[in-house]
């Protein structure tokens, strides 16, 4: 018996629950080299704004303990680009394409969303409304709750695809922010987005990256992402994509007890290109050890009976 | 052609100095593949300290006494954490091996002359380099720098492959038999580029920033071609996450390892649209 590991996001289907996350993939096509693209269940796309955008000036990442601070500033090709150049090698490659979307206004956000309509081959929107590393926009609609819902309603009256917020944890009650977007009718929520960090360097006393402030990622934070993906379960019942520091089939189970329809991998993908076929062995294997036949009997299968006492 | 991904153990570990060492690595794959100026992303496997691998230049193609590739080798230079694991590392300890990655040298041959221009341990990318212009016969030259006689390395590898070496030492210090001259090596290299032959020379740069854009004004003052190999704090190596990123001028234009937009960025990724670029094409900031 193969398990199956198909997952669906309210109208959307995928083979399996692995997504490749937004900016830690390049356009994709940077993978192809090492990856089939269509073996992962979907490929979020770098965040897009209406035009190119420079981002910030290196050095742009620096790593932590079990993690890393980015603040690359949003680099990217503008929306127009990336429907012409990436999307249709994107579909040739048969990969289920996500568009993260970005914007500095409420118009932004609504006219990227449109562009992204009129476009063949886009499975879903991403809305960011959480990186922590621009100015304008985005996280100022992440960190509020009438900014969450007006941009969740705005890009739902101008789309017909799926709209899913991608949160921010930089806020005191998430599952609230899950719940304003879904009030406001999105189809799903990702979470979490990086956690607002900084690092100094002792010697200089300088920042370790320009822009000071950045985001931080990997398995550091991987507790606090599984803890808010659960608290988001119990309050919403819109699927929840869960990420945040996954580097392993273990880690996606867990993110899938606590409530995840389907899971996306960041930063492990730096560490190891090849994690994408080392997961799906991993899943496999644990569903057939575990005599699970569909994988969607795990999403917030999670049993809080308090652990036996175990002694060190 | 994709690079592969090895778990690689270590042959040997030679600590050169305190600070710096050899790092031999059984991934024969890698080696074959290996061209000149291209890196790899290594970092001790199966631990989260450090958690990304690191960038390193192949110093040395490794082969056995048949001449089959068995392996690579880096140059390591004690920095930071990363690094120092690095520099501890014993045969028998496995390390996490990507590549072969990014744009290699352009090689040269007579008449034009190369010239090679190494700061410490910028040396890395010219031993593969000089083995490949010694099979094609271009006459070359090594001018290497570094803070004092004990940190020139391997000066018998390239003499035994017929390289003329320039060397300076910041201290002055004299390596055994061999003249340092005292100072930074643009001063050897400014010397030789205003005596250049007519065929001129291709000038190849890797070492500290400020050297690597000293050698490329001068290589465009004496008007000669001048590649340099930039170092960037890189987190994948592939293009994904768009933290190596160098400025270049609205110029730059060629034809990148894989482009993926990079031919009409102001800021392009040094890990598939370098580390080797055109001296005259990037903007020193």
């Amino acid at each position: 018996m193969t398990p199956d590991l198909s997952v669906t996001l309210g109208k959307l289907t995928l083979p399996n629950p692995l997504i490749a996350a937004s900016g830690c993939f390049g356009y994709g096509l940077e993978y192809e080299q090492v990856v089939d693209l269509s073996t992962l269940g979907g490929v979020v796309s770098k965040g897009l704004f209406m035009k190119e955008r420079q981002g910030h000036p290196p050095p742009r990442i620096v790593e932590t303990p079990a993690g890393m601070i980015n603040a690359i500033g949003l680099q990217g090709i503008g929306v127009h680009r990336f429907v012409k150049e990436k999307l249709p090698l994107l579909n040739n490659a048969g990969a289920r394409t996500f568009v993260n979307v970005c914007g500095t206004t409420l118009d932004e956000y609504v006219e990227v969303c449109k562009v992204l309509s009129q476009a063949d081959g886009v499975a879903a929107i991403e809305l960011n409304i959480s990186c922590p590393n621009i100015k304008e926009g985005g996280i100022q609609f992440g960190c509020s709750l009438t900014g969450t819902y007006d941009v969740v309603s705005a890009v739902k009256k101008a789309t017909h695809l799926p709209v899913i917020p991608k949160l921010t944890p930089n806020v005191t009650d998430v599952a609230s922010f899950a719940r304003a977007a879904e009030d406001a009718g999105a189809d799903a929520v990702s979470l979490v987005n990086t956690f607002l960090a900084m690092a100094i360097d002792v010697e200089t006393r300088r920042p370790k990256i320009t822009n000071v402030l950045g985001g931080l990622s990997g398995p550091a934070i991987r507790p606090i992402a599984v803890r808010m993906v659960w608290e988001c379960y119990q309050l919403v019942k819109i699927p929840i994509i869960g990420m945040g520091g996954i580097t392993d089939a273990r880690d996606v189970i867990e993110f899938m007890l606590a409530g995840s329809s389907a899971v996306q991998i960041g930063t492990q993908n730096f560490v190891d290109p090849f994690v994408w076929a080392k997961v799906l062995d991993g899943l496999n294997e644990y569903m057939t050890r575990h005599k699970i036949e569909k994988i969607t009997e795990l999403i917030g299968s999670f049993d809080p009976t308090p652990p036996k006492a175990v002694h060190a | 052609m994709p690079p592969v991904d090895i778990d690689a153990t270590v042959i040997a570990n030679a600590r050169l100095s305190s600070d710096y060492s050899v790092l031999s690595l059984a991934a024969p794959e890698v080696g074959r593949r290996t061209r000149p100026g291209q890196f790899v992303m290594v970092k001790p496997a199966g631990v989260t300290d450090p958690l990304l691998r690191r960038p390193f230049s192949v110093f040395e193609v490794l082969r056995n006494s048949a001449g089959d590739v068995t392996g690579v080798s880096i140059l390591n230079k004690r920095a930071g954490r990363s690094t120092k694991k690095l520099y501890e590392l014993e045969p028998g300890d496995v390390v996490s091996c990507l590549g072969p990655l990014g744009v290699p040298f352009e090689p040269v041959s007579a008449p034009v002359e190369a010239w090679m221009v190494a700061g410490g341990v910028g040396l890395a990318p010219f031993a593969t380099l000089a083995e490949s212009l010694a099979a094609a016969h271009t006459p070359t030259t090594l001018f290497y720098g570094a803070r004092t006689a004990g940190e020139l390395f391997y000066l018998e590898f390239f003499e035994r492959l017929g390289i003329k070496l320039v060397l300076t030492t910041e201290d002055g210090g004299q390596a055994a038999s061999r003249h340092c001259v005292k100072g930074r090596v643009t001063g050897p290299l400014e010397a030789a580029l205003k005596t250049a032959a007519a065929s001129g020379a291709m000038v190849y740069a890797c070492g500290p920033e400020p050297m690597l854009e000293a050698v490329a004004k001068l290589a465009a003052r004496y008007n000669q071609r001048c590649q340099v190999s930039v170092e960037r704090v890189m987190g994948c190596g592939l293009g994904g996450c768009y933290s190596c990123v160098v400025p270049v001028k609205p110029t730059f234009a060629k034809a990148t390892a894989g482009g993926h937009g990079d031919e009409h960025a102001n800021l392009v990724r040094s890990c598939i649209s370098g580390p080797v670029f055109d001296g005259a094409e990037l903007v020193w900031e």
